[in-house]
This record gives C-alpha cells, structure tokens and sequence, in this order.
C-alpha cells in the first residue's frame, strides 16, 4: 500500500493515522454534546469531514515548523500534539486552556509547538505565515510555515497579497487550503469566478496542486513532497485539499443551503471510514484494533473533560493581563 | 554644556535612526513600499540599501496587508521587523492586521505571543496633498488596545523614539508628520534612545495648559510666544506618547493652571482632544476655572487648495484666539 517515493503504510503507521483521525472525531462529537448542554459557549466550528488534511499534513511536519490556523482549527490543534486536556480547557474558558482561557474555540495558540493560532479573520493568517517563513529564512532556520485556511479565502485580497508576496520572496511557506466547498453557506461557484484554487496559485508562480482531501495517505504524500521540496530551499507551494465538512458551519447554522443527499454522497467518501476499509481489507489491523482505538480516544476525551470541569476560572482581576506584554522583548 | 551638537533635519534624524537600529541588532530590518532603492517615497530611508544590503532593507509589493502582517509574523519568529507604510490613510489597508492580530495575539493567546513590531507611518496635512494623503489617524489607532502610538514631534524624538520602540515588546505605531520632515535644529551628537513612556512640558506657564502632539506642537509654542508679549503665559505639554497617555503630567499642569486647551490636528468629533478633554473632566474637574477648550482638524475631508487646507487646519491664530478667549472667562 504505497506509491513511489511515499511512506510505506505498515500496520505502525495505519493505526497511528487512524489514531489521529479518531482523535479528533471524538474530540469533536463530545464538544458538540457539551455545546448542547451550554459548557461551550460563543462559536463552535467543527472540523467533521476533514480530519484526513489535518492529520496527513502534521504527519510531515517537525517541531521546527510554524503553524497557522483558522477558526475550525480544533482539528490541526490535536493533530499538533497539544494535548487534548488544555484544548478541553480552553474550549471551556478555563484558566487551565491553551489560551488562559482568552480565546476559545476559534483562539486555539500554543507556543510550544508553535501553532500560532486560530484566526477569525478568513484570510488573516495568510500574511502571518508568510512572515513567520521569512523569520526562518533571514535567521538561517531549517523551519518552514505551514497555513491552512479554506476555499472561501482564496477570494480574499489577504490571499492574493501573500501568494504574491511569498512566490516573490521564494519563502518556505506551505498553504493548505481545505477547499470544503462552501464558504459558511455559500458555494464556491457563486462567489468565485475560477473554482480551481490551485490555477489561481499557479498565476503567482508557486508550485500548486489539488489532492484528496478526504484521503489521509495522498494528502500525506503530497505534503511530504511539498516539505522536501520546501526544505530544499524551493519557493512557496501550495496544496488544494478537497473536502467536506459534514457538519453545519457553527452550531447556528440550518444549512439550508444544500442537499441533504449531497451530504450522505460525501459521507460514503468520509476519511475515516475510507481509510478503515482499506487498512482492514489491506490486513492491516482488525476491528479489534479499531474498536481499541475508539476505546483510547474516548477515555482520552472523557479525561479532558474532567481536566476541564475541574479547572478555574481567571480571576476577574486579571481581565486586563496580556494586554500588553509582562516581559521584556 | 561640553556636549557635542550637530545641526540636523528630522528627516535626517528618523534616518539616523533606522541605521542606528540596524547597525545595534541584526534581527531588525526594514521593509516598506519604496524603501530601498527609491530612497523612501519621503527619502527618510535614503542611502539605506546600500549600506546594508537587500535583505535588510525590502522593497515590498503594494501589499499593506501582506507586508504588515508579514512584519507582525516576522516579529513571532524572533527578529524585530520595522515596517513603513507610506501615509497613515494607506494604513487603513493593513487596519485587519494591525488591530485583528497586532493589537490582539498576546492577550488572545494567555500572553504566549507578544508581538514586537514595530510600525512607521508618514501623517498629517500641510502640504497640498488633498484627502487620501493628509489626514492624521493616530487618534484612531490610540483607540486600540494592545498598540503603544508615538508622535515625534521633535528632533530628539525623531531620533530616538525608534530605538525605545524596538526594545519594547509589544506593537508600536510611530507617527511621522509630513509638515515637520524638513524641521531643523541642533542634535546632540549622541543622542539615542528617548523615554516613551511620559509627555513632555515643552514650555512652563501659569495661565494655560495647552495639550498637543507631532506639528500643532510647534503651532502652539508660536502661540505661546505671541501671548507671552501679551502677558498670558501657556504651558504647552507634547504628549509624544497617545497611548498609553500620560494622566500625571497632564493632570499635574492643569492642577497648576486650571484651565485647559487641547490642540489636535485630527478631526474634533471622537477625537483624541476628547478624550483627553474627558480625562480632565473626570481627574481635574474642580480644578478647572474655565470650560475646556479645542482646536481641531475642521470637520471636512482636508481640501487641496492651500487657503482652504489653511482653513481646515489648526492655526497658530486659531489657537491664540481660543487661549486669549479661554483666559478671559472667569468663574
């Protein structure tokens, strides 16, 4: 099960991606039932349908790399390594959260790892990651930047500028654009005169391409090149993953801009159970492994929640903390 | 007084700045629209490329968004990026960068990311250049938290309000005003960094605090000579910093002088003349002997024509009407 130059897909590492995936779906399911009980507050993204860019992606990247994220980013956070307690914590507004609890679901930073966080503003971590390439190039790094953001900001003047200005600058910055086909509720056709992302890139000269986004092992593979060929010291590429988000946008959102079938269509194509098919049909884990998985994960989300439950809340005195910063440049 | 002095422009202390802040720490640089090879659209980065090459001083696209929010990454990766935008009104096309993330990150993130960015910007009116080239938005930008905002309005400012911003962690904004570019006087050789943290009393007086920042300081030190002839003494203070202002000094003089004027080239609705205004209201309320006076940019897009850009503008003679009427109320 590998193509050429690829990562062989021994049992290792087919229960490692499905371990990443589940993760995730997991940790998404529980935060939409703590939704519903009013636990989470304020705007909640759910990145369902799309675990397979997150989790094929981070796979090729190293603790030297930066990441920039987006508003559904709950997803990348997880596939980083941040650990799922501090996540659950923040997702409550706890002081015990990634974020001291100031940021939320869309906020999701961590310096440790350098994910440079959630950004609201579609569009807005583009200049961001093309900034933090240039740190890494003019401090002689090996780091690259890597910048997911979705199909709706590519109509964006953000998108444009750092496209332009990362080809110009050849800077190490890889943009993953999770083209999930609706920008909130509006369709990529009736808001974008080209639909191919990855034509538009071209025009700025980065080596662009459109991938599975519903397949963890092509998205792996096609980043693994994008990295080599960054770390070569090649210019900016850019991956067009295609995708679906099977949830609503936000938990306020009726959908009533698409079919219900449309939905099940791309449910039949979900990265989790495609890629449980084929690494059971391949012999390489058994049901048993998967039904094992599950198990972790749940305990895993079930752990965070206690985590959550049972940390603070930030003293109101400190609302003005962090304003600025308390240490010295 | 043993200490050299060279006599200099601000112009040429904003660039003695930037190679000073160059030569002192190899993680800064300079990227802008026009910066290298053009010298600088008002020739403040003139000479720069040359002396230190293509990677430190970047010609950029006229990309403010991209460019300013590359600064601000740039600042996240470790080195101390120095971004000009060319006038403050183009500044308006990095406002997502600045307020969203600059301004932002550190307190969205628990503190995690400061962001040491440092961002010059040309302001102000005075020289004919209509309504999208003359305006003044540090006010604006003092509406913000997370952003430090400086306004050199002298030559050691110029020199040295750079170097202080480059050693403070969090985003700032310095605003350069057109009108005083060409600005001359005596620089002691080795002036550097300056304070950035508290105004300055630029003249001591009994009668009049007068408040003010960048050019209008020096409209209303003329003022102030020309009442002093007539025995009406102002105390002009120059803000320097408008955010975080400087409550002591300001309150400090208006405790002195009980009355109080504020001059403004920004316009006066939601200005920072009111705020300041209001910070006395609130401080020094039963200090004051006179209602608190304003002078602000007039409420019109600033015109082409110079009678009528004159007009929009404070004026050295609206400043000393106000002043001669301010003194003459009496509780």
């Amino acid at each position: 099960m590998s193509g050429a130059g690829e990562a062989p897909v021994v049992r290792e590492r087919a229960l490692e991606l499905l371990r990443g995936m589940l993760r995730i779906r997991q940790f998404e399911d529980r935060c939409a039932q703590l939704y519903g009980e009013q636990k989470i507050r304020g705007f909640l993204h759910l990145y369902n349908g799309q675990e397979a860019v997150a989790t094929g992606v981070m796979e090729c990247l190293g603790p030297e790399d930066s990441i920039v994220a987006t508003y559904r980013e709950h997803g990348h956070a997880i596939a980083r390594g941040i650990p799922m307690t501090t996540l659950m914590a923040e997702m409550y507004g706890k002081r015990e959260g990634v974020s001291r609890g100031r940021g939320g679901s869309m906020h999701l930073f961590d310096a440790a790892t350098r994910f440079y966080g959630g950004n609201a503003i579609v569009a807005g971590g583009l200049p961001m990651a093309v900034g933090l390439a240039l740190a890494n190039r003019l401090a002689r790094r090996s780091g690259i930047a890597v910048c997911f953001f979705g199909e709706g900001a590519a109509a964006e003047g953000e998108f444009h500028e750092s496209l332009n200005l990362a080809a110009l600058w050849h800077l190490p910055v890889l943009f993953v654009c999770e083209n999930n086909l609706y920008a909130m509720g509006t369709a990529l056709a009736r808001s974008q005169a080209t639909t191919d992302i990855a034509v538009r890139a071209r025009t700025y000269t980065l080596e662009a391409q459109a991938v599975d986004g519903m397949d963890v092992l092509a998205v792996a593979a096609a980043t693994r090149r994008a990295v080599a060929s960054l770390r070569a010291g090649g210019g900016p590429v850019l991956l067009e993953c295609r995708t679906y988000r099977f949830r609503a946008h936000s938990m306020f959102d009726a959908q009533l801009y698409r079919e219900r079938e449309e939905v099940e269509a791309w449910r039949e194509r979900g990265p989790l159970i495609s890629f449980t098919r084929r690494i059971k049909a391949a012999g390489l884990i058994t049901e048993d492994d998967f039904q094992r998985l599950q198990a972790e994960a749940e305990a895993e989300v079930d752990a965070a929640v206690v985590f959550a439950e049972s940390g603070e809340w930030e003293p109101v005195e400190d609302l003005g903390r962090f304003v600025y910063a308390e240490t010295g440049a | 007084m043993s200490e050299a002095r060279t006599t200099t422009t601000y112009r040429e202390a904003l660039r003695e700045a930037l190679r000073a802040a160059l030569r002192a720490d190899e993680r800064v640089f300079l990227m802008g629209e026009d910066v290298g090879r053009y010298g600088g659209s008002f020739a403040v980065s003139k000479g720069l490329l040359a002396e230190f090459g293509e990677e430190r001083v970047r010609d950029t696209p006229l990309s403010e968004s991209a460019f300013v929010g590359a600064g601000i990454g740039a600042a996240l990766g470790g080195l101390r990026p120095i971004v000009e935008i060319m006038t403050c009104n183009f500044s308006l096309l990095a406002l997502d960068q600045i307020l969203n993330n600059a301004a932002t990150l550190c307190h969205m993130s628990g503190g995690q990311f400061p962001v040491p960015l440092v961002i010059r910007m040309s302001t102000g009116a005075g020289r004919q250049l209509a309504a999208q080239h003359s305006h003044s938005f540090e006010g604006w930008y003092a509406h913000i938290p997370g952003l430090r905002i400086l306004a050199p309005a002298t030559l050691a400012d110029a020199r040295g309000m750079l170097g202080s911003a480059l050693h403070c962690p969090d985003p700032v904004l310095i605003f350069e005003h057109i009108a005083l570019l060409t600005l001359e006087g005596e620089l002691a050789a080795e002036a550097g960094d300056v304070d950035i943290r508290h105004a300055a009393v630029r003249r001591t007086g009994r009668d009049i605090t007068v408040v003010t920042y960048g050019a209008s300081l020096h409209k209303c030190l003329e003022a102030a000579s020309e009442l002093g002839r007539e025995g009406i003494e102002l105390e002009v203070i120059d803000l320097r910093t408008l955010r975080p202002l400087d409550d002591e000094t300001i309150m400090g003089s208006v405790r002195r002088t009980h009355r109080l004027l504020v001059v403004d080239e920004g316009w006066r609705s939601g200005s920072l003349a009111a705020e300041v205004g209001m910070r006395a209201v609130e401080q020094a309320f039963f200090e004051l002997d006179a209602p608190i006076a304003r002078v602000c940019t007039e409420e019109v897009p600033v015109p082409y024509p110079r009678h009528l850009e004159d007009a929009a503008l404070p004026s050295v003679a609206r400043i000393a009407a106000e002043a001669r009427r301010l003194v003459s109320r009496v509780p």
